[in-house]
């Protein structure tokens, strides 16, 4: 066979007469041209079966949320698969526009909503851009901290339920208990564990709280303990190698071609991190390792994963090591509060107050656009700004979504249960996906 | 029918029998009532003991709020699916959808009438096997009335008109039948080595060469133990049931006691298989380290004693099927396959002729069925173990990931659906 596949074109280019989309692969042919693959000869008449359509989800175990993939099944190998979404759909970048600045940043914990201080920092950081402003020193560790305990809780659950989507049950609670730990950390620092609203412009919604050090402290030192236990049940387990290994593997020019970000890129052998590569946050001052794959199949992303976890936690011991004292928040009027009781006491400060409440703080006109490493991948924010206290435009990057996009060209040629193997290893969070 | 007669025949079947009827009537009776009593209990709590032992391994509570420490647990649940609302889907089909609970449960349960829980009893009335009937077959009944099973859940998979459970029954059909031939080829060698088919007669032999069969049939063990989890329908072989895959598999369309009874057949199985695997392999009712028990009928206080032991090696083995679930991942459907016919099935055919050709050279050999002949099949054996599982440790033991079907052969495949399919999905909704 002379002919060698360049790319699988999965753009609707048209619909059949039932309705589904039509994607024709492209081929090179002897010549050097790129032409649509021929149709393949006929079958013999006593092989054709009769293919079967099935739906998962968008109420199935195994979906993490309400995606639905409606796969066309022969015997149990996937023929096709398409991804339907939007059943989650809620309006959070047309509710943006509606809103202050301060008060998008509850809606950014409900979209991805593993990763609720991730989105708060990165929301926080793309408006802060907008207006121009500085934070001080501690408020970054702060959201480095942050930022880390949230990638580590947004894993946990991928590990957990990857681990109960092949079959091992046992693991996905030794991974939500640490994670109870970060949530008892965040409810300590600021009140609330799943939907956290942990920033603000121009700092935090509050300082950690006395103690909060020693117990990170306490889980740096317990949380490898965990992930080498998980790592002893599955990671050399000859059932788990065999359902994850080879099985929907990417090459690093399909998952760059495909826009896949985070670990599912680095698993194809592309070292691409948003941390090393743009760095916020003073990432490049942090010593940590970007673990890449080979193949790109589920094992790889399994290990990517499982290291990004060890790596997450020496950044954390090197951000509480740092930690700088000083204050929290800016000292910029025009998006900090005064304190309470000055508000209650000078007629300044009260309408100060008052405006910033009622108002809320103006920005410049302008955009910006601010990239972070999610636990997913890459997660922009893009504000654009007329002036006035709310954004004209707000739009999110979700990783997710980029990623779910090459699910059919991971699943297609698989069997049933690799469909929800490959599933759970792209990490995906509807929240994030449908908006 | 007369007792006279009803002896005759009984006599005919069971040369053992009581010499008179009434004795053996109420013996029977009393067994069958006591065993099924037992029996249900251990199966109704060894639903409490999955979640214990599994809450136990995962560091949490698992039920604790009904009873003292959760004790009645399974009284509740059995209340509760009782009361449940029975659901039928509208184009099942309904007698199948009804029979399939029952047809998975009552092979699991009929199996005990051939296991013998205890050493017979030296009564005043006679001799009393402690079994329900000392079929002279039992063996062959037990791999017959096994692979029933397999259609209450293919029966409830098709009936049930829905593509999950169609699937749950067809992986389930596919996988009994692989580890069916498989389990009965891992009985072989303890066949030839009791030279009988009766269980009371395998129990017997493994005390008179003082092994057990798991020391001088060890290889058999294994694979009878995994054809036993593949059977059970437990992880890591719940394909069936997948429940991230197939919802619940072949029970996915059942509710309330029909629910339950594929639940209470999935433990009933595995309380059969546990004390399949203690008779089989782990001597019975055999009392370790004592001959009193071994010389035909005993007293009463050495039959209780002999039921207890055979109670805890049963119980073993139940917790030993909670462990696995708990620990192992699942295979996928082709690795299933290909463990069945490629490793477990030559692995048997090749330990069938490596055994009796031992049990040849043996008896050629001169030697008597005691000890010494035990400890060269268990040298015999533990060779094959160490070659076995240094060749099956290579990562041999799952087949390599299942590739990805070429571009070229999906659209072949697609071109066929063009064609035949005739459901349609919008694309659009």
């Amino acid at each position: 066979m002379t002919t060698k596949q360049v790319e699988v074109s999965l753009s609707t280019t048209g619909l059949d007469a039932q309705g589904r989309p039509q994607r024709v692969p492209l081929v090179v042919d002897a010549a050097g041209n790129v032409v649509e693959m021929p149709p393949p000869a006929a079958l013999e008449p006593e092989l054709e079966g009769e293919h079967m359509l099935i739906n998962i989800g968008p109420q199935h175990p195994a979906t993490h949320g309400v995606l639905r993939l409606v796969l066309e099944l022969d015997g149990e190998t996937v023929v096709r698969c398409i991804p339907h979404v939007g059943y989650l759909h809620c309006g959070f970048e047309k509710i943006g526009e509606y809103r202050q600045y301060n008060q998008i940043i509850p809606w950014t914990d409900r979209e991805d909503y593993l990763n609720s201080p991730g989105n708060n920092v990165a929301f926080a950081m793309a408006a802060e851009r907008l207006f121009g402003i500085e934070i001080t020193p501690r408020c970054t560790v702060l959201r480095v901290i942050a930022m880390e305990l949230s990638r580590i809780m947004s894993h946990l659950v991928w590990l957990g339920t990857t681990c109960i989507d092949i079959g091992a049950f046992t693991p996905f609670l030794w991974a939500f208990q640490r994670r109870e730990q970060i949530y008892n950390l965040l409810e300590s620092w600021i009140g609330a564990r799943l939907t956290t609203t942990l920033t603000r412009v121009g700092g935090m919604g509050a300082d950690i709280p006395d103690g909060f050090v020693e117990n990170l402290r306490d889980f740096n030192r317990d949380f490898p303990g965990t992930i080498d236990e998980i790592d002893r049940m599955v990671t050399r387990n000859g059932i788990w190698v065999g359902r994850t290994i080879g099985i929907g593997a990417m090459t690093a020019d399909e998952a760059v071609n495909y826009g896949l970000s985070g670990s599912m890129v680095r698993a194809s052998g592309v070292a691409y991190d948003v941390r090393k590569d743009f760095p916020y946050l003073d990432y490049e001052t942090y010593d940590f390792d970007v673990p890449v794959g080979s193949t790109g199949d589920v094992y790889d992303r399994f290990l990517v994963r499982m290291e990004e976890l060890r790596q997450s936690v020496r950044i954390l011991e090197q951000a509480v090591a740092r930690l700088p004292d000083g204050p929290v928040n800016v000292a910029d009027a025009r998006v900090i509060l005064p304190p309470k009781s000055k508000a209650t006491s000078e007629i300044e400060s009260m309408i100060h107050h008052f405006k910033q409440v009622m108002e809320g703080p103006r920005p410049p006109a302008g955009e910006s656009y601010v990239a972070v490493e999610s636990p997913k991948g890459e997660k922009g924010y893009y504000l654009v700004s007329d002036g006035t206290p709310k954004p004209v435009r707000w739009r999110i990057r979700p990783p997710s979504f980029v990623n779910l996009s090459a699910i059919p060209r991971m699943v297609e040629g698989h069997l049933l249960s690799d469909v929800i193997a490959i599933n759970a290893s792209i990490d995906i969070v509807m929240g994030e996906i449908d908006r | 029918m007369s007792p006279s007669l009803s002896l005759a025949l009984l006599q005919v079947v069971d040369r053992q029998a009581p010499a008179e009827f009434w004795p053996w009537f109420v013996a029977t009776l009393v067994k069958l009532v006591a065993l099924f009593t037992i029996y249900m209990i251990v199966v109704a709590y060894t639903t409490l003991a999955e979640r214990k032992v599994s809450a136990w391994m995962q560091d949490r509570y698992g039920p604790n709020r009904v009873g003292p420490r959760g004790l009645f647990q399974p009284l509740a649940d059995g209340l509760k699916n009782i009361m449940k609302e029975e659901t039928l889907p509208p184009y099942a089909n309904k007698v199948l959808f009804m029979l399939a609970p029952a047809m998975a449960f009552i092979p699991a349960m009929i199996l005990w009438a051939v296991i013998p829980f205890a050493a017979p009893w030296a009564s005043p009335w006679g001799r009393i096997e402690m079994q329900l009937a000392p079929l002279p077959i039992g063996l062959l009944f037990v791999i017959a009335f096994s692979s029933l099973g397999v259609y209450g859940i293919v029966l409830a998979g098709w009936s049930s008109n829905n593509k999950y459970a169609l699937l749950g029954g067809l992986r389930s059909s596919a996988q009994m039948v692989s580890y069916e031939i498989s389990m009965g080829m891992s009985l072989i060698p303890v066949l030839l080595v009791a030279g009988n088919v009766t269980l009371n007669e395998i129990v017997n032999q493994q005390a008179s060469l003082h092994l057990w069969n798991v020391l001088t049939l060890g290889v058999g063990f294994f694979l009878y133990t995994v054809s036993a989890f593949a059977e059970t329908n437990r992880l890591p072989f719940d394909l069936p049931e997948a429940e991230s895959e197939l919802i619940t598999g072949y029970h996915t369309e059942y509710s309330a006691m029909k629910f339950s009874l594929f639940f209470i057949a999935e433990y009933a199985n595995m309380l059969t298989q546990s004390a399949m695997i203690a008779t089989l392999f782990f001597g019975g009712w055999d009392i370790p380290f004592m001959r009193a028990d071994n010389v035909g009928a005993v007293s009463f206080p050495l039959v209780l004693l002999s039921f207890a032991i055979m109670f805890a090696k049963t119980l073993f083995f139940l917790f030993f099927f909670i462990w696995i679930r708990w620990t192992l991942p699942r295979f996928r459907y082709d690795q299933l396959m290909s463990i069945g016919w490629k490793v477990l099935l030559p692995i048997a055919l090749a330990y069938i002729v490596i055994v009796a050709g031992t049990l040849l050279a043996l008896d050629a050999a001169g030697l008597k069925r005691d000890f010494v002949y035990g400890a060269i099949l268990f040298a015999v054996n533990a060779v094959l173990a160490v070659v076995m599982f240094r060749i099956l440790d290579r990562g041999r033991i799952v087949s390599p990931a299942y590739g990805r079907l070429d571009p070229q052969e999906l659209a072949r495949l697609r071109s066929v659906s063009r064609a035949r399919t005739h459901l349609t999905v919008s694309a659009g909704d």
